[in-house]
């Protein structure tokens, strides 16, 4: 936007901000319906959900982690951060983008069908990309591929063109480096 | 055991009305005399009951209800309680656990459908749990930042028998939620508190902005405000929601802002250099256009909820915690350390105000033949200032007129329905406040269109010999739609004339109440006097100038300092006063 007026600390701020991409760490009560909760929250704030998964971590003390891919401007993630924190089964929410660049981690279910060469060159590729065979016929392969989100993206780029018929992803798990534990 | 738990709860009244999925409760309820029950006549009645009782008492609030139809009915009540801020306890019946999910009578979702509308929900599947939740329920709704929470009972948990637990002992600090992730924050950072009390001590031009948050943290932090503004010396304004907080006739007060806010309030708020904002949270109706919003200010924003802070306009200071002791903390420090203010630079600041306050924004045409609204509620604050009285009122001009002419001496006094402006708020809310305060004067001030949404609260008053007062500026139109007609659309008055009007007298005496009418300002004081004098429930029909607009007024997409005043504004000016960009607000 043009000149910020001297002092003000808030002019219109969020147009002149370019949206970023994090993803959160969300520890939750694992109670009914705190999923729906969380969900509800984005769309009924109108938030981006990029990726959500969610699972029982720590049975005994029946808790769950929610790691969440969002978008957003830097004023949206910190609503998005502060509107989950004070959820009432919300333990804690760490922004793992903020403290490093986390480990994420996708795995995809990928069939390709197709016989002669396309089904060649999709056994090769997939072994570029460190994807397993673990479904196969004359006709058709599923492949298992895990990797960052990106590396996900690029194999179905390709394998679309190689008699790609379904995908089944998993979404985003993500943790951050080092020693230290949330 | 629900009963046994609300009693220990310290509950002594519920609003609620019964249905075939809280038949169990009911009975309990029947058998017992230490909660007393008031049985409404619609279950937005017992919400918004439940709402003004709350927000009277600062104690929760709670209803009765039961499944289906019942709960839908909850939902406006329980959004607005969400919005404003209060604390209230629901109570839902639904269908037996064997028959969920079945589309069996009266079956829906509730917790579905009120999850987005409360702070938070349970439906209860086995009675082992059953005391945990209810107590719980108390404890969410009325720690952190006040708010509605449902529990939903299945009838079969309702006749099942199980091991009651009382509530755990909150200690000191503790608020015994079994939730670990739920402490909110009641003690602000001290540093942060002191860098703000640094900056308000250095301010040349300083504005106190407080709202609602003030009220809900208790007495204590509406007089260590007092405290705080009486030692700095510092202007105050405040939102809707937040009057009373600070009183009318203090010298430092400036009127309310916003919207319908007075001119040297939000004047104050566009120059001022240094901000205070405390317990408030920078709503549309508040800020006006954004980007001119006290553009040469430093603020300082104390909430208990940090998602309230930058939400909509960046702050320089954020205080976390609770009002009442983040002040006490403020208060303490500027005495500790003998803080001093600019008193050359606030003299001067002063003065400015005083030269916004010579416009006098609030005066309109005086008229002997016919009561203009404003004079009705002046008339009525000069008949009710000395007695013990609460306003609720519903949701338009009269509110407004409300807000801006009824002086607000303590809190605790003022019910309205601000976040959601919810028409057909203040009848109920008047039975739940006359419920908690039984020989107080309770009013309600009511619009001629708002108050037929739940009129059949009236019914209620009677029944429980509630003698509230409904005091309807009846100006036949939806007035504040109209307003926004010629604001905005040419004067094209579509559908917002009241045609074929009740007899409000005669509403009155069919429900068993008293009605009265004022058709001229002489008549107006005698029969005011008269409604205070009368014991039972008043519906009294003020009839006011038809087309009054509300004054002075922010158009929607305008800055602070770019005011609409009444006495002077031509017709045209109010058909040209919103730009294209501001059209497509609300
Ligand atoms: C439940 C609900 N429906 C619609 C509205 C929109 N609305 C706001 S003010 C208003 C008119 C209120 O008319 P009245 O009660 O006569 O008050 P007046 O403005 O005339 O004083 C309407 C329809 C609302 N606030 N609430
Ligand atoms: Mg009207």
């Amino acid at each position: 936007m043009n000149a910020q007026p001297a002092g003000s600390a808030y002019f219109f701020a969020s147009s002149s901000e370019e949206p970023v991409t994090h993803t959160l760490s969300v520890i939750v009560d694992n109670e009914p319906g705190v999923l729906a909760r969380v969900v509800g929250l984005f769309s009924g704030r109108g938030y981006n959900i990029e990726s959500l998964t969610v699972t029982e971590t720590e049975h005994q003390k029946h808790l769950s982690r929610i790691t969440i891919v969002t978008t957003g401007k830097p004023m949206i993630l910190d609503q998005i951060k502060n509107q989950l924190g004070r959820m009432v089964p919300v333990h804690r929410v760490t922004d793992l983008t903020d403290t490093g660049r986390p480990l994420e981690r996708e795995l995809a279910l990928v069939k390709v069908v197709g016989r002669g060469d396309n089904r060649v060159e999709a056994l090769r590729l997939a072994e570029i990309y460190e994807a397993k065979v673990i479904d196969a016929t004359t006709e058709h392969f599923v492949f298992q591929v895990t990797g960052t989100s990106y590396k996900v993206g690029e194999f179905l780029d390709i394998m679309q063109h190689l008699g790609m018929v379904e995908v089944a992803r998993t979404g985003v798990a993500a943790m951050q480096r080092g020693q230290e534990v949330l | 055991m629900v009963i046994q738990a609300l009693i220990d709860q310290g509950v002594e009244h519920i609003f609620g009305y019964p249905g075939g999925a809280v038949l169990p409760i009911y009975d309990e309820l029947f058998q017992q005399e230490k909660v007393e029950h008031i049985l409404v006549r619609h279950e937005q009645g017992a919400g918004h009951a439940a709402e003004g009782y709350a927000r009277s008492t600062g104690k929760p609030g709670v209803a009765l209800v039961t499944s289906g139809p019942a709960a839908t009915n909850m939902v406006t009540p329980l959004t607005d309680a969400l919005m404003d801020s209060i604390p209230l306890v629901c109570i839902t019946g639904q269908v037996p656990t064997s028959l969920i999910g079945s589309d069996a009578f009266q079956e829906c979702d509730t917790v579905g459908i009120t999850r987005p509308c409360t702070k938070y929900n349970w439906l209860v599947r086995d009675v082992n749990d059953l005391a945990r939740i209810l107590h719980e329920a108390f404890v969410v709704a009325t720690t952190g930042r006040p708010g509605p929470v449902v529990v939903d009972i299945p009838k079969d948990v309702q006749f099942a028998t199980g091991t009651y637990h009382p509530p755990k002992k909150r200690t000191n600090g503790d608020i015994a939620s079994s939730y670990m992730g739920y402490r909110p924050q009641l003690k602000g950072d001290p540093a942060a508190i002191r860098e703000a009390v640094d900056l308000i001590a250095g301010a040349k031009k300083p504005v106190f902005y407080t709202g609602g948050g003030v009220v809900n943290s208790g007495r204590a932090a509406s007089q260590l405000l007092r405290d705080l503004v009486e030692l700095t010396g510092y202007p105050i304004t405040s939102t809707l929601m937040g009057l009373g907080a600070y009183p009318a006739s203090g010298k430092n007060w400036l009127g309310m802002l916003g919207m319908h806010g007075t001119f040297e309030a939000n004047n104050a708020m566009h120059d001022c250099d240094v901000m205070i904002c405390v317990g408030a949270r920078f709503d549309d109706r508040i800020t006006g256009r954004l980007d001119a919003f006290a553009p040469n200010s430093k603020k300082i924003h104390i909430d208990i909820d940090p998602s309230s802070i930058n939400k909509n306009v960046h702050v320089d200071i954020p205080i976390v915690g609770d009002i009442g002791h983040v002040l006490e903390d403020m208060v303490r420090l500027w005495r500790s350390e003998s803080k001093q203010v600019d008193k050359k630079a606030l003299a001067s600041w002063w003065k400015e105000i005083e030269g916004w306050r010579a416009r006098h924004c609030l005066d309109y045409r005086a008229n002997n033949d016919v009561i203009m609204p404003q004079y009705a509620i002046q008339r009525l604050y000069q008949a009710t200032k000395g007695k013990d009285t609460y306003i609720s009122t519903e949701v338009g001009q009269h509110q407004m007129w409300a807000a801006q002419f009824y002086g607000f001496e303590e809190p605790n006094r003022w019910m309205t329905s601000g976040g959601l402006g919810t028409m057909g708020y203040g009848l109920p809310a008047a039975v739940g406040i006359q419920v908690a305060h039984r020989d107080s004067l309770v009013i309600d001030i009511a619009g001629d269109a708002s108050v037929l949404m739940t009129i059949q609260e009236f019914s209620t008053a009677v029944q429980h010999d509630l003698p509230i007062k409904i005091f309807i500026l009846n100006n036949k139109y939806m007035g504040m739609v109209r307003q926004w007609q010629q604001l905005l659309h040419g004067n094209r008055l579509s559908h917002s004339y009241v045609e074929s009007q009740p007899d409000f007298v005669k509403l009155a005496e069919a429900y068993g109440g008293v009605g009265l009418r004022a058709k001229t300002p002489a008549e107006l004081d005698d029969k005011i006097d008269e409604m205070i004098a009368t014991r039972q429930p008043v519906i009294f029909d003020c009839q006011v100038v038809n087309v009054e607009n509300c004054f002075p007024m922010i158009p929607s997409g305008e800055a602070h300092n770019n005011m609409l005043l009444g006495e002077s504004v031509s017709d045209e000016e109010v058909a040209n006063a919103i730009g294209e960009e501001g059209k497509m607000l609300v």
